[in-house]
């Protein structure tokens, strides 16, 4: 979607460019307002929010929020800022990440490449996995954390994300290897390769772009997920959503907007940071995760 | 010889069965975790389940009890409410969106990485920023009465009959750029010769659109449509984040109903008889579109 | 039994029988080409012949040894895909040898035979690039390259030459053939072109439908097609076929038919062919364009040449010879006539028919009739 050469042949008058570009610059304020608020509010102090100064611009600028909210906000019971949560968000994102993408490769190459009778029925259950509301399986999740010992820990966490993750990642990678010349696997296999070589050699080295369209989307819905850090978290495990949220919601003493702000866009950060760095990776990711492969 | 023999068929063997053996933890693992655990909820809203699983059938007791709970009753009028105008809203905009940035414009790819990112954000974020912003007291109502329009009133996050909506504008703002996106990617699909020929048939660009275009978006529509709906059923932070359900219960959905009945109200019969429903629901838009995306694709 | 053997062998998937019963032997260094339009089953009996697509039943063999169950990598076979299959990863060097690196080839032996293989293909100066910067015409030579380096019992290609534009495409297969008349080694060949199959092959197997329609040398199969689908596929313009009955006129046997306008013409058959017995029998008779010549293009070494005067539909002038059109049966007819005619649409014209080369079939079974 990103080439010029496919735009459209209508024509439009200079009058109707002008209604058009100013519409698409007043929804670009729509989009920009709650991010403006966030960052112009999040550094100025709380006396200038509650003076109904909330568009305004910091009359006085201050990285206070910033700090606070990173070391010394108050979270549940302890003054302990979002930063132990933001690392507990890392650790969880990475291995979920690596470990289902990894997973969704050798799947994709399996159901594309090494066909065998109802592989379409298992990759349609693999699918279908993904979409399903997830108060479904919380329950019997909780439980079995509970008694494999994971509840509460980081390392649960990660299981869920992976479990839940996989469809996705094999969703990616098997659209992607379909169109994937199966001649080259053939010609290989004619060379002598094996499964394993084959993937190694001939598949992997041509997987960068779905490799990086997967990995974006990982990270994103899982840095992103409340609803299983909520359900399996303890205070000590929770991820970055789940604490700003504890931080937004705490009803103890003055409700410090500018704390709040500050703690947004740090749970935001590595998200909106991937998403200006490879955002052509991340709608790939989106349209390949809704529409057709 | 019979050694090299065996040995010979067990590679055979293997060969043959090393892609199932990769596949199988995968599998293993949704079969368990995935429809194993459905069953197992399934089986919990039939029982007498409350603070634990307990395994006592009460046959569809729960389901009744459930449907005679205001709070239930209420997420569910929420639920098509928002659901509704979500897809109505984020399909319309999403596509005058589209077709605008599709006249050949200037910084296109600027625009549309703004009209996008509110995708990249958590709805934890999302609804941090909009519940402040929407909240009467220091957002835009203050800010506006701070102008000196005094009898200026936007305070839909406190009022129990329009909270709701508030709903609705942030779930909007964070999803039509992703719309806009299936629509552009529709436009950019359909065969310009086809256009051409239209506009030497005399087509104004208005009629260009209603008669040609739009209507080859039928897939993106279908697309939209399905992801939007799964989406609004399965909606839960954003809701936690912007209203936690208030105000009283009036921006209850079933998914936080689901998790207040299960976890804090501790009726783990019924939470589990919602969440069955939710399942149903989602299942009767999704089983389709998959098995209709599958089966093209053979 | 020769030096591969396709013996009995069927591919079916599930109900769907994709190939028939199938008999083929060839001898060592024979170049067999699989030839019929898509869907006829040639794609799948070669890959049936690498092993990437498993016997349904009946058994293929090479050198004598069973290939059932052996994978392909075992078969010593090399095979050129149509889309070539090079790795968009690895150089063109890496390209030739990843055969002889996964056969476990040592690293000296390997860079010798790609620099052979590289010399004898005309490649050196492209060793060093990724396929993604050649050409339609490198990268073919770089997929035989990789063929050749294995040194194999069979090669198979797989429509090789489908991708290059026309030109590049006759060229590819002068060199192809050249490749087969120096190394001798033997080759299985799939292609749906018809000259393909007639100027590479010493053995073609028309296929249709599933099953082998026939077997035999290029001119056995042009000359002496065994029912109208081959002689309708091969050769190009296609056999002329149209409805005639034969008759015996003072013990000659004719086939008797009529031109557009009903007047009955009747073309004697050489005797030797002793079409006499069939007398009644209604037939549907085969042309070729080239034995349908103007006067004095006609082939004077044959006996059996008739001329009729048949009205011209339509000429198509085609730089070394004139298509001309005119109705037999019913049917529209082409004849091949000498450029330099003087021939118009709307004359009526002298025809020279060769009926040495006339077949006929049976308009039901669509079978040779001898």
């Amino acid at each position: 979607m990103s080439s010029n050469a496919t735009a459209t042949v209508v024509r439009t008058g200079s009058g109707a460019r002008f209604v058009i570009y100013t519409l698409l610059a007043l929804f670009s304020l729509f989009y920009l307002l709650p991010l403006y608020v966030m960052v112009v509010n999040s550094l100025k102090p709380l006396s200038e929010i509650q003076a109904g100064g909330m568009m305004a611009l910091p009359n006085e600028w201050t990285f206070a929020p910033w700090s606070t909210a990173w070391s010394t906000a108050q979270i549940g019971v302890e003054a302990t800022g979002l930063r132990p949560f933001f690392w507990n968000s890392i650790i969880m994102v990475v291995p979920a990440v690596a470990i289902s993408t990894v997973l969704g490769a050798l799947n994709g190459y399996v159901l594309t490449k090494w066909r065998f009778r109802g592989d379409t029925i298992i990759f349609g259950l693999l699918l279908f996995g993904c979409f399903i509301p997830f108060q479904m399986v919380l329950i019997p999740m909780a439980r079995m954390l509970g008694i494999v010992g994971l509840a509460g820990t980081v390392p649960g966490l990660v299981f869920v994300h992976l479990v839940y993750g996989i469809g996705f990642s094999t969703l990616y990678f098997r659209n992607y290897y379909q169109q994937f010349p199966t001649e080259l696997v053939r010609a290989a296999m004619i060379d002598g390769a094996g499964f394993f070589t084959i993937f190694r050699r001939i598949m992997l080295p041509s997987s960068g772009p779905i490799a990086v369209v997967c990995i974006i989307w990982q990270f994103t819905n899982i840095w992103n997920d409340f609803l299983f850090g909520a359900s399996f978290s303890d205070f000590d495990s929770q991820p970055m959503t789940v604490a700003l949220n504890n931080l937004v919601q705490s009803s103890t003493g003055v409700k410090e907007y500018n704390v709040h702000f500050a703690g947004a866009i740090m749970a935001a950060l590595p998200t909106l940071f991937v998403y200006i760095v490879a955002g052509r990776y991340f709608v790939r990711g989106l349209m390949a995760g809704s529409v057709k492969g | 010889m019979s050694q090299v023999a065996q040995n010979r068929r067990r590679k055979d063997w293997l060969r043959e069965a090393l892609p199932k053996i990769v596949l199988s933890p995968s599998l293993a693992m949704v079969l368990v975790f995935v429809y194993g655990f459905i069953f197992f909820t399934f089986y919990l809203s039939f029982t007498d389940s409350r603070i634990l699983p307990s395994y006592g059938l009460v046959g569809w007791e729960n389901y009744s009890k459930l449907f005679r709970i205001r709070a239930w009753d209420t997420a569910v009028t929420n639920l098509l409410i928002f659901g509704s105008l979500y897809i109505v809203i984020c399909c319309a905009l999403g596509l005058t969106l589209a077709i605008l940035l599709d006249q050949k414009i200037r910084a296109e790819g600027f625009i549309r990485t703004i009209y996008l990112y509110p995708m990249a954000l958590s709805f934890i974020v999302t609804g941090t920023a909009w519940k402040w912003f929407l909240d009467p007291g220091i957002g835009l109502q203050a800010v506006v009465r701070g102008w000196g329009w005094e009898s200026f009133t936007f305070d839909w996050i406190k009022d129990g009959d329009m909270a709701i909506y508030t709903i609705v504008i942030a779930a909007v703002w964070q999803t039509s750029g992703f719309v806009m996106a299936m629509f552009l990617a529709g436009l950019r699909g359909i065969d310009n010769e086809v256009l051409k020929a239209a506009q030497i048939d005399g087509a104004s660009n208005f009629a260009l659109y209603r008669r040609i275009v739009i209507p080859q978006l039928r897939p993106a529509f279908m697309s939209a449509f399905v992801v939007l709906s799964h989406m609004a059923i399965k909606s839960y932070d954003l809701v936690i984040a912007l209203t936690g359900g208030g105000p009283g219960t009036a921006t209850e959905l079933p998914a936080t109903f689901m998790y207040s009945y299960t976890f804090t109200r501790n009726q783990m019969g019924i939470g589990a008889a919602s969440a069955t429903i939710m399942l149903m629901a989602i299942a009767a838009i999704m089983v389709p579109y998959i098995y209709s995306e599958l089966r093209e694709k053979k | 039994m020769g030096f591969l053997d396709i013996k009995n062998a069927t591919k079916s998937y599930g109900a769907v029988k994709v190939l028939h019963e199938t008999d083929i032997s060839i001898e060592e260094g024979e170049f067999l080409v699989l030839v019929g339009p898509s869907g006829c089953g040639k794609s799948t009996l070669l890959n049936m012949i690498a092993g990437l697509e498993e016997i349904t039943s009946g058994d293929i063999a090479i050198k004598g040894r069973s290939m059932a169950g052996v994978p392909p990598a075992e078969r010593n076979i090399a095979m050129v895909f149509q889309s070539y299959a090079l790795y968009p990863n690895m150089n063109v060097g890496q390209n030739i040898v990843f055969g002889l690196e996964m056969h476990g080839v040592p690293k000296p032996e390997r860079e010798k035979a790609m620099n052979d293989v590289a010399d004898l293909l005309q490649i050196q100066p492209l060793l060093k690039r990724k396929p993604g910067q050649l050409s339609g015409g490198q990268r073919q030579r770089v997929a035989m390259g990789r063929a050749l380096v294995r040194n194999p019992d069979v090669f198979l290609f797989d429509e090789p030459l489908s991708n290059l534009d026309a030109k590049l495409r006759v060229d590819m297969r002068t060199e192809l053939k050249k490749l087969h008349q120096r190394l001798k080694t033997t080759m299985v060949y799939v292609t749906h072109d018809q000259i393909e199959a007639l100027t590479l092959s010493t053995r073609i197997a028309v296929m249709f439908g599933g099953h082998v329609q026939q077997l035999g040398t290029p001119k056995e199969v042009y000359d002496n097609p065994a029912n109208m689908f081959v002689a309708g596929f091969m050769g190009s313009p296609s056999m002329n076929l149209f409805p005639a009955r034969i008759a015996v006129e003072n013990g000659q046997a004719v086939a008797e038919t009529e031109l557009a306008d009903g007047t009955k013409v009747t073309l004697p058959f050489p005797k030797e062919r002793g079409f006499a017995k069939h007398d009644g029998r209604e037939i549907v008779l085969g042309l070729r364009p080239e034995v349908i010549t103007d006067r004095d293009g006609a082939d004077r070494t044959s006996q059996s040449v008739h001329v009729i005067d048949a009205h011209v539909d339509i000429t198509e002038p085609a730089g070394s010879d004139t298509f001309v059109g005119t109705q037999l049966g019913g049917k529209a007819v082409t004849g091949r006539f000498r450029a330099d005619v003087d021939v118009h649409a709307g004359q009526v014209f002298p025809f020279a028919i060769n009926m040495e080369k006339a077949v006929a079939f049976d308009p039901k079974t669509e079978a040779r009739i001898s």
